[in-house]
């Protein structure tokens, strides 16, 4: 366990000191994928640690990117309607809107609106012991329902084309690099933050009730705990990771559209963190990133067939690596120590034979 | 003396199947009960009834002056009653040790748990219970990778943790061995001297061995009460189930 520890911190370290080694362009792939990282994170504590498997994320994500676009794209109109409601017909801001010019609401808003959705439909689904692939269909359903609203509400949420065309953030200029490090460096530190406090979550004893859900809840129940709670709180929390992952996504790539929030990038969130190892939250968020190059260099180079890529993968890992790299990884570590204590033994009998 | 427990016609149906048809008994205070009868007699369920796993369609379940007929299963726990199940339902990814830590009797609230930490006491606790149940030495194994005994005997302890009032145990001998059987007559005798325990048993030797008083369900009724000589001169039970089992041999 402590010979792990150092790998983690080397890791973070090699995400810290990215913008020495990388261009600015593959700079910001990598915050992109670090946000999608931070994703994979939530996902893993629900579903490698709880067992639900929620393919509904893409809401959370959508809300808490929404929100922060709201802002900045006040802040670019500085006082005027924004461009796409001009284009509608709007006259007046809507009043929903208002309160998204102060920055520190909206961030606090692309947190707590998906908390609240996330707590609202999973306590009421929980508590009815809803669970498996109901739960799952419903999660999708969810999403489907917010993607045709955000779609049809043209007016007031840009439609299609979603939002769009910021210039500045705090009043700092959105495309100079120098702000682009910075906010680079404080998704890096966010997902720091976010994976310290999820190892602490898995190793506590609260973990182990996580764990001990996913292996037979009616137990956990009659020991006393309401899982309904515990599962409510799990969940909830990867809402408001997906809805911080908004906010640095919209601030990397400068827009978001009802389509990243669709059903396909739902599923693609499960499948990261599937690559990467469901049980393991440092798998997780490598398998964010591993899975999102992968995407990135073959859309570059091979756009045809990186959908069939993406499912061939899919299909592997389930029926090959149903515990993804973390899992590859493990068990290498285990044969590996497995042939040393065997070669340590074959040496101690040599030895005792010679003596 | 006041009952620990006492059911007062107690009924279950299973989409339109009365597994429980009036069921009256009573469980008095640091007693060792034995619940037999053939199978599908309602055994299991009465068990789920006290429990709350199963919801009882008519009739009353009185744990000392609570009514907890409707009451949730975490509510049940908390009153002092805990189950053990018929096959062994322990947590296999988690290590015998984090499967006791979490049946230790505790405050569950997410915010509690959050914050707990492992005291002296505590850990002393799992350790003289683990002696207790022969599992000190696997204290750090998954109980995934346990025999089928030890499995119920962890469970068994898991419960004991809890320091229950009532204790429900369901076939808790299944798949032991003669030695380990043994051991579990003698704990449960044991686990008396601090609460009442209530145990659905098949296996008649065992009944003979450690039991007092005997209850025999049939249908879903309790047929008669007593203890195991008084039961096996019963004609009516010698007829549904201690002659069926004779013939049987
Ligand atoms: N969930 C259920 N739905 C429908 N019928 C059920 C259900 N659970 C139990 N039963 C039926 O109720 C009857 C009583 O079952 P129960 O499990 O209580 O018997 P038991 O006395 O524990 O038997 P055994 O000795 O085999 O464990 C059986 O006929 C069983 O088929
Ligand atoms: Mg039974």
């Amino acid at each position: 366990m402590k010979n792990k520890t150092w790998l983690y911190w080397l890791f973070f370290l090699a995400l810290f000191t990215a913008p020495f080694y990388l261009t600015e362009f593959r700079l910001s792939l990598l915050g992109k994928f670090l946000c999608f990282a931070i994703i994979a994170v939530g996902i893993s504590l629900i579903w490698g640690y709880t067992g639900i498997l929620s393919l509904g994320h893409g809401v959370y994500f959508g809300l808490g990117a929404y929100c922060m676009a709201m802002y900045l794209k006040l802040e670019d109109s500085r006082g005027h309607l924004p461009d796409f409601m001009e284009w509608s017909g709007v006259e007046k801001l809507p009043w929903f809107w208002k309160p998204f010019e102060n920055p520190l609401f909206a961030i606090f808003s692309a947190i707590i609106i998906p908390v609240l959705l996330a707590a609202f439909l999973s306590y009421f689904t929980f508590k009815n012991r809803i669970k498996g692939v109901y739960f799952s269909l419903l999660s999708q359903a969810v999403v489907v329902v917010f993607v045709t609203l955000f779609i049809g509400k043209q007016e007031w949420t840009g439609g299609t084309n979603g939002l769009t065309n910021f210039s500045t953030v705090f009043g700092f200029s959105l495309s100079s690099p120098l702000t682009q490090i910075v906010i680079y460096l404080l998704t890096v530190l966010l997902l720091c933050f976010i994976f310290i406090f999820s190892r602490w979550l898995t190793r506590s004893r609260f973990g182990r009730v996580l764990i001990a859900i996913r292996d037979s809840e009616n137990r956990v129940r009659f020991l006393g705990f309401n899982t309904t709670t515990y599962k409510v709180f799990v969940y909830s929390l990867s809402a408001a990771f997906a809805g911080l992952a908004g906010v640095m996504f919209v601030l990397q790539v400068g827009l978001i559209s009802p389509a990243m929030m669709g059903i396909i990038p739902s599923i693609e969130m499960v499948l990261w963190v599937a690559v990467g190892g469901r049980n393991s939250l440092i798998g997780a968020i490598i398998g964010a990133i591993a899975t999102n190059s992968a995407k990135s260099f073959f859309s570059e180079n091979y756009p045809d067939i990186w959908l069939l890529f993406l499912g061939g993968l899919f299909i592997s890992i389930v029926m090959f690596l149903p515990n993804g790299l973390a899992g590859l990884y493990e068990s290498f570590v285990q044969r590996k120590g497995r042939r040393e204590r065997r070669k340590n033994e074959a040496g101690s009998h040599v030895s005792r034979s010679v003596s | 003396m006041k009952p620990v427990l006492m059911c007062r016609e107690v009924l279950v149906d299973f989409a339109g199947f009365k597994a429980l048809q009036g069921v009256n008994f009573e469980v008095y205070p640091n007693e060792v009960r034995f619940l037999i009868g053939p199978n599908g007699a309602g055994k299991t369920t009465l068990l789920d009834v006290i429990c709350g796993k199963t919801r009882a369609c008519g009739g009353k379940v009185i744990f000392f002056s609570h009514d907890i007929t409707k009451l949730q299963e975490y509510k049940i726990v908390k009153l002092g009653i805990s189950r053990k199940f018929q096959s062994p339902a322990i947590f296999h990814q988690l290590t015998v040790w984090e499967n006791m830590e979490l049946s230790l009797k505790q405050n569950r609230g997410l915010f509690a748990v959050l914050r707990a930490k492992m005291s002296t006491e505590d850990r002393e606790k799992i350790v003289t219970l683990l002696k207790r149940i022969h599992l000190l030495d696997y204290a750090y194994q998954k109980a995934g990778a346990l025999s089928h005994g030890q499995k119920q005997w962890l469970e068994i302890g898991m419960q004991l943790i809890q320091e229950p009032r009532l204790l429900l145990l369901d076939e808790p001998i299944a798949g032991m061995s003669g030695a380990e059987r043994e051991k579990t007559g003698e704990l449960i005798h044991e686990i008396a001297l601090d609460c009442a325990v209530l145990i659905v048993e098949h296996d008649m030797d065992f009944v003979r061995r450690f039991s007092k008083q005997v209850t025999v369900m049939h249908e879903g009724k309790v047929l008669c009460e007593g203890t195991m000589e008084e039961i096996q001169q019963n004609e009516k039970v010698a007829e549904v189930y201690l002659g069926r089992e004779e013939k049987a041999c």
